[in-house]
């Protein structure tokens, strides 16, 4: 109890917070406990009652237990949320459950914190997480962003030892060891080599190729037009993101997290007015409940709560809009192309980028690759559904992927699949902190294509500022709310 | 007589409830629950606690493990980066030759060891062994210095994981011999960081377990290092005596 206070104290200390405490229910539970056992007199007369009604539930319960009736031993849910809780995370992609299983992992006491998670799609067909390419790389220009990924690096070379769950199988995440190559021509070489320094400095295993050592350690590419390579030796390669998502998943709800089927359709607030520095008027919010439709239902159900965080990918705009802000994330659809071709590159083919933004890698061992690129900004497709141009891949990807590997010239397209970047028109990178006008929104989104891999830093940076008020591992204020408001972008080279 | 028993049931079911909803203890202005209520909700959480007991140690175990993995940062300061790994891998319970000399220094089953290796101060490492120890991807870190390593062999270590692979391109230059046999938790995705080690010459990979196709997996291996002779033993479907 005394953790609880402290951390009571700590929060509101730091953001003024916290004011939902469930005392309502536990006074209900004191109180009738109270009484089974401070009463044995009375309870002696009421022996031969209590003994018929014990009776009728036991031929109940023998009723039940026949085949045909709809009993479970495990209490059934009735599917509705809680109706108070201390966080709600809006969105159960990987972000979203990373989040909840770091704050749970943060707290003093077993169930000091609760969370509950609003998913409204549990079979997750639009979710970037299980759409995407599920590649990790320290190939960024950022610090923050390399930092990031080395942190979460360490956390899947670890992955049993933070995800696994008791009697349960341990998580294999069928890492493949495999390694970035991005490529360069003359012109962006000197980004490239720059890039390679500051990936150096933040402690990534990252080498430099000129095109001849290229051509000798992959043969099958062909090096026209390229000027430089760089190639991450450790680290870096490709992972199944739907084992990651559940790991995560299955590890906080055995924690005591509490998944909520359903949409969060509107926020309950209350506004002050403030005035800032200049002395113009500005409202400051502050979420009360978070109202949320309940799936395959009519019913609606406010979740009141002292934190929220949003964590809803690609459509985390639409989220923030519900009160009034606005947020430069926007979903994106980005074109994932299998295809498939016998005599392709072999075991060690990697994560290869070109520098005409065409990307591909090995799927399996059988012949397959994925291969995608991002479009140009004028031609963003359409993104009110999911369906794949195949156009796309005739005209954009595939000149580039057969002219840099000869070998894939006679491919054949099996499938494709498309997905949402949750992506930040402001400067492509992830927003991770608090709002500064609603003091208890935290965002962790826009991550535009690099999210999956950053989950497990990105989780924990959450947490620390939940549970800790500030970041206590990775310094991530640069990457905040602020430098949006203040339109200083942090503009991420690297970005695919 | 029953009755008594009745109501602690059903109390003893109503506080494992109260301990369900995880709510109990959240409010912090309730006085105490009575001394009889306490123990009982003491009595239901103790369910939790053979959970707890495992967990913690599983916990110390691989905290044991990375401890007996951690960086020899002292030695190496003291008497150079050669003695400070050919410390590492007596008290791993292995064995290795110096570059030049014929003779293994090697650690007894009890993990006793001579020390007259201290006298061989920055004469490098040639051949390593580490057959059976519990080496993983941290304690690599202390064989980093070692540019003419030319033999490896880490048969059954059950630390040895795909990490533990992709980190060995530090050794890319000289490593000509590596044997990975009987490593349990190698996989598939973990082979292909081998790409980086261009010299080699000899690589067994028997009886690895985790690896679901070897036949095609053996043949993928030894087209990306066509220099290389692969050894690949102890698997049902052996496709290379079959041809
Ligand atoms: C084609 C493609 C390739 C990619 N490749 C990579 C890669 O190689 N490496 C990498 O690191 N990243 C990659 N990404 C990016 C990565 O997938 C995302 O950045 C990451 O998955 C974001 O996770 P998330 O949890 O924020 O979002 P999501 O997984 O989209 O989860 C958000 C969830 O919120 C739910 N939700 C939304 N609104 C509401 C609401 N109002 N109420 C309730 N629930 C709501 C949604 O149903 C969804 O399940 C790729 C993305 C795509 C599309």
């Amino acid at each position: 109890m005394s953790t609880w206070r402290g951390l009571h104290v700590n929060l509101r200390k730091a953001h003024g917070l916290f004011t939902v405490s469930s005392r309502h229910t536990w006074k209900y539970g004191h109180l009738t406990l109270c009484k089974s056992l401070s009463t044995g007199r009375a309870l002696r007369n009421d022996f031969f009652k209590d003994l018929e009604a014990q009776l009728a539930a036991a031929r109940q319960k023998a009723l039940d237990a026949l085949p045909g009736s709809g009993w479970s031993p495990v209490e059934m849910n009735r599917g509705l949320p809680p109706e108070r809780t201390d966080v709600v995370i809006v969105g159960g992609g990987v972000i979203g459950w990373s989040v909840a299983y770091w704050i749970k992992q943060k707290e003093k006491r077993r169930g000091g914190v609760n969370v509950v998670v609003v998913e409204k799609d549990p079979t997750y067909s639009q979710a970037s997480t299980v759409l995407s390419a599920g590649g990790i790389r320290q190939q960024f220009s950022l610090p923050e962003n390399i930092c990031l990924s080395l942190a979460s690096a360490e956390f899947m070379k670890n992955i049993n030892e933070h995800l696994h769950v008791l009697n349960e199988d341990p998580v294999d995440l069928q890492f493949n060891q495999s390694g970035y190559l991005f490529l360069a021509n003359e012109e962006v070489a000197h980004i490239m080599e720059e890039n390679y320094k500051t990936q150096r400095t933040a402690g990534a295993k990252v080498s430099l190729l000129s095109a001849t050592q290229l051509k000798e350690k992959f043969p099958w590419i062909n090096t026209e037009g390229v000027a430089l390579a760089s190639y991450g030796l450790e680290n870096e390669g490709w992972f199944d993101p739907w084992t990651l998502l559940q790991a995560f998943k299955r590890k906080a709800l055995s924690m005591g997290v509490v998944q909520c089927l359903g949409e969060v359709t509107d926020f309950k607030y209350t506004s002050n007015i403030a005035r800032n520095a200049q002395g113009d008027q500005v409202a400051q919010r502050r979420v009360r409940s978070v109202k949320v439709q309940v799936s395959n239902s009519l019913e609606f159900q406010p979740i009141e709560c002292a934190l929220v965080v949003n964590a809803a990918g690609a459509f985390s705009g639409t989220v923030a809009a519900m009160l009034g802000i606005p947020l430069p994330v926007e979903p994106r659809k980005r074109y994932i192309y299998v295809v498939n071709c016998p005599d392709g590159p072999g075991l060690d083919t990697p994560f290869l980028i070109d520098y005409s933004g065409v990307w591909f890698r090995r799927e399996g061992l059988g012949g397959n690759y994925i291969a995608g690129t991002s479009p140009e900004e004028a031609l963003e497709p359409d993104t009110s559904n999911l369906e794949v141009d195949h156009q796309f891949f005739e005209e954009k990807v595939w000149p580039h992927l057969a002219s840099r590997v000869p070998a894939l010239e006679k491919l054949k397209v099996t499938s494709s699949w498309a997905g949402f970047y949750d992506y930040n028109t402001f400067d492509q990178n992830g927003i991770i902190g608090l709002h500064p006008l609603i003091n208890n929104m935290f965002f962790a989104t826009g991550f535009s294509g690099h999210g999956l891999q950053h989950s497990p830093a990105v989780g924990r940076a959450v947490a620390e500022l939940i549970m800790e008020g500030d970041f206590t591992s990775l310094n991530l204020s640069n990457l905040g709310f602020r430098r949006i408001l203040q339109q200083e972008p942090m503009l991420e080279r690297n970005i695919v | 007589m029953s009755a008594p028993f009745m109501s602690l049931y059903r109390c003893c079911q109503r506080s494992a409830l109260l301990v369900v909803s995880r709510r109990s203890l959240s409010s912090s202005s309730v006085s105490p629950p009575p001394l009889h209520t306490r123990i009982l909700l003491y009595l239901t959480q103790r369910f939790y606690d053979v959970e707890m007991l495992q967990s913690w140690m599983s916990l110390r175990r691989w905290k044991g493990v990375q401890k007996r993995n951690s960086f020899y940062g002292y030695a190496q300061q003291q008497y150079g980066s050669d003695i400070a790994a050919a410390y590492y891998i007596l008290n791993m319970k292995g064995g290795f030759r110096f570059v030049g000399q014929s003779d293994w220094f090697s650690a007894d089953r009890r993990g006793k060891f001579n020390w007259a290796f201290m006298d061989h101060k920055n004469t490098p490492l040639e051949e390593v062994n580490m057959n059976y120890t519990g080496i993983n991807y941290r304690g690599l870190e202390n064989l980093e210095g070692q540019k003419t390593l030319r033999t490896l062999s880490l048969r059954g270590c059950p630390e040895v994981d795909d990490w533990f692979l992709a980190r060995l391109h530090m050794f890319q230059d000289s490593l000509e011999e590596l044997d990975i046999s009987h490593c349990p938790r190698i996989t598939t995705g973990g082979l292909a960081a081998l790409r980086n080690l261009k010299g080699l010459k000899r690589l067994d990979v028997s009886s690895l377990p985790e690896i679901s196709s070897p036949g095609v997996v053996i043949i993928l291996l030894e087209e990306m290092l066509p220099k290389c002779d692969v050894t690949a033993n102890g698997y049902d479907h052996n496709l290379r005596e079959e041809s």
